[in-house]
């Protein structure tokens, strides 16, 4: 038994004070000043209990890439960030795109502190070609497809994923497969190593600029319209692309959409160092696009704050910045970097980065519930208004990309509680 | 360049002038960097970059030495920081670093501790010797550039020598235009300390410089102009254009020329034709930058 006394507890419901009181995995009483002197107790005074954070778009890099991450070292820092679940991209070397890969996840997932739900590509091999044996993928739990890393190209093939998925909701127990999207038509970003503007100029680095995102999510808001499907945009950049995903929402289309922490805290002004570690794709834009993200937050045009972590090697990022890989690590800064720079009510950040997301990945029954009895204990203990200081070197993941070293936040995760269990005790991960 | 203050380029230019002076002796060679050696690193094919500053080296007294791409450890697959802490790691006092991606002189400043870098040109980004040797070219010809107007013309995204003689001029003082048709122009051109024209005619009669790119025809033309014939009629420099510019206005080109499609072959014969002036200034230019970096204490000066 744990007790999780003393805190303010905020959930979808709202907030209130009280105590949580946790029995094998589940929530057994939610009460002030509950009195259970056998429980270990987890002292959450001057802290905020809210359901734990899930992250809609991160890269565990295995198989494939084991030097970078593992999905145990990535589960790791996603507890330290608060997160009881994770979706995992697909682009893994071979890529999740049938079943055995599934399992394969599922089987290097067990016991890990953090539940990393594997998402599966659209088309074999995410070459855009053929699509993946959705109804089988779907019977092992996929919820979500994406060919994340590109976007599908033809939109003959776009059309027929979003027509097949939408008919599986009877294989996934009544809820709307999610086709969800990385928005680039390449052959406008091909070339490209940051945003297209005043900076790629002064620096004579290729451009992507903001329409080749902004046509892909303009079509696939049309093919939305036409399939009557359910598209997720994945890690929107741009100021267009969330105008045209709040009318679209305003139209009543089942479109969904997040944004990464790093594109509403770094513009691209920071590649004049030509430094790759602030390579990503899509590129961090200007200021009125991170003005635009902030307030498609603010209005809930945006669902979901994602990482997009995306862990390389010392020597995938020390090369020149055409050639470096793309990508950031995201996990253990997201919360600190929405609390400290965002500009949101502490309720509006935990929507967005708990239930909101838990509901387009589906495992709303398991994460980002309101904590109340009977629900499994899926918590996340914050101190939302402790400082500290980014320090790659000392986070859980094996790569230390992070392009927010010696930044000063605000918010540290105290205690992660996983299936009942705490995985981080005050910021320490314990498994 | 942009790192360079007016009154630096003016000791360069300075310096330039003793180190000309230098080449004109019938034995074109100082003592100023003996016991000095300077390694090449081009990872771009260049012939006439890689000769004037070799020349420049030697002019100088310094060793040279050379690590060819081609036939080295990057065949093999090693890393630009690995190649680079290599060379550093030998003992050599300066790199001279060309490189077709842009910034990546900028990165080997950070991997050599305190080894001088030169940049020899990277990607589409800077060829600061070069602009050095325009300045040079120009002021020699128009004496201070304070108020001199220069028209660049031609392929401005795709020029590492256009971003660099922009920021170049602009500092000395100069008025810069840059012509050419949008797809050859930088993205968000109204935020660079230029004027902006489409039309070659408009802008001939008024300038003292007149500044021809080369157009890289061995990529990506086919996307940003419809033909070769059809870039020349628009801004190429053709007899009947040349008659627009004042007696005493500069033709300058970086080099080398596509005849027929930035310049017409006759224009390359008139008088006010400096282009291998540029190339002999080359050589002092770069023995002044490097004499500044080495000759010195040791400091960094990449762009």
């Amino acid at each position: 038994m744990i007790l999780v006394r003393g805190g303010r507890l905020i959930d979808s419901t709202g907030e209130r004070t009280g105590d949580v009181l946790i029995n094998d995995n589940l929530i057994s009483a939610v009460a002030v000043g509950i009195d259970a002197p056998e429980a270990r107790t987890i002292d959450a005074s001057g802290c905020v209990v809210s359901p734990g954070f899930v992250d809609l778009h991160v890269h565990l890099r295995q198989p494939g890439n084991e030097e970078a991450e593992t999905i145990e070292t990535g589960a790791r820092g996603a507890a330290l960030g608060g997160f009881t679940a994770v979706v995992a991209m697909p682009n893994t070397t071979p890529a999740v795109d049938c079943a055995a890969m599934v399992r394969e996840i599922n089987e290097l997932a067990q016991g890990v502190p953090c539940d990393v739900i594997p998402s599966a590509a659209i088309t074999v091999g995410r070459a855009g070609l053929a699509l993946t044996p959705m109804a089988e993928l779907v019977r092992l739990g996929v919820g979500i497809f994406t060919d994340d890393g590109n976007g599908v190209q033809d939109e003959r093939i776009m059309r027929s994923a979003l027509e097949y998925a939408s008919s599986l909701t009877h294989i996934n127990h009544g809820r709307r497969v999610v086709v969800a999207q990385h928005c680039e038509v390449e052959s406008l970003s091909r070339g490209g190593y940051m945003h297209d503007g005043e900076w790629s100029s002064r620096l004579g680095i290729g451009g992507q600029p903001s329409e080749a995102e902004e046509l892909m999510v303009m079509r696939d808001i049309a093919l939305a319209r036409l399939t009557g499907a359910r598209v997720h945009f994945q890690h929107v950049s741009t100021a267009g692309s969330v105008a045209m995903i709040r009318a679209a929402r305003q139209a009543g289309l089942a479109v969904t959409a997040e944004a990464t922490t790093h594109h509403f805290t770094l513009d691209h002004s920071c590649c004049a160092s030509f430094d790759p570690l602030y390579k990503v794709h899509p590129p961090l834009r200007t200021s009125d696009d991170i003005s635009a993200i902030k307030a498609g937050l603010g209005d809930h045009t945006i669902d979901a704050i994602a990482t997009d972590h995306a862990p390389h090697t010392a020597h995938d990022k020390q090369a020149t910045f055409a050639e470096a890989s793309p990508g950031m690590l995201g996990l253990e800064t997201a919360f600190a970097l929405t609390n400290s720079e965002a500009g949101l009510p502490l309720e509006r950040t935990l929507a967005l980065m708990s239930w909101q997301p838990a509901a387009i990945a589906g495992i709303d029954d398991t994460h980002g519930g309101p904590i109340e009895v009977g629900r499994p204990a899926n918590l996340v203990v914050i101190d939302p208004d402790a400082p500290w200081t980014v320090q790659g070197s000392a986070m859980a993941s094996r790569s230390v990309n992070t392009p927010y070293e010696s930044r000063r936040v605000r918010g540290r995760i105290r205690h992660t509680i996983l299936h009942g269990e705490p995985v981080v005790v005050d910021a320490e991960a314990i498994r | 360049m942009s790192d360079l203050q007016r009154d630096e380029i003016n000791h360069l230019m300075d310096l330039t002038d003793r180190f000309a002076e230098v080449g004109r002796r019938p034995i074109p060679k100082v003592p100023a960097l003996r016991g000095k050696t300077i390694a090449w690193l081009f990872y771009e094919d260049s012939t006439r970059t890689r000769i004037s500053f070799e020349t420049a080296a030697k002019r100088l007294s310094a060793d040279t030495v050379n690590f060819s791409i081609g036939s080295s450890s990057v065949k093999k697959g090693e890393s630009l920081r690995d190649t680079t802490e290599t060379i550093a790691a030998m003992g050599v006092d300066g790199i001279v670093v060309r490189h077709y991606a842009s910034g990546a002189p900028h990165q080997v400043v950070n991997w050599v501790g305190g080894v001088s870098v030169v940049n020899a040109g990277d990607g589409l980004h800077q060829h600061p010797t070069q602009a050095l040797l325009d300045l040079y070219t120009a002021r020699q010809h128009l004496g201070d550039l304070d108020g001199v107007h220069i028209a660049i013309i031609g392929d401005i995204r795709h020029s590492r020598v256009a971003r660099s003689n922009i920021e170049g001029f602009v500092t000395m003082g100069a008025r810069v235009t840059i012509v050419g048709p949008r797809t050859l122009l930088p993205v968000e051109v109204d935020t660079l300390p230029v004027e902006v024209s489409h039309n070659v005619d408009a802008v001939l009669g008024d300038i003292d410089i007149c500044y021809m790119l080369r157009l890289q025809i061995e990529r990506h033309h086919d996307v940003v102009i419809p033909t070769l014939r059809e870039f020349h009629n628009e801004y190429g420099l053709t007899e009947r254009r040349a008659d627009q510019l004042h007696d005493q206005a500069l033709i300058m080109h970086p080099g080398p020329v596509n005849r027929g499609v930035e310049l017409a072959s006759a224009v390359l014969e008139r008088p006010n034709v400096v282009i291998t002036e540029q190339v002999n200034n080359g050589v002092a230019v770069r023995m002044a930058v490097l004499f500044a970096l080495l000759g010195n204490p040791v400091t960094e000066a990449v762009a």
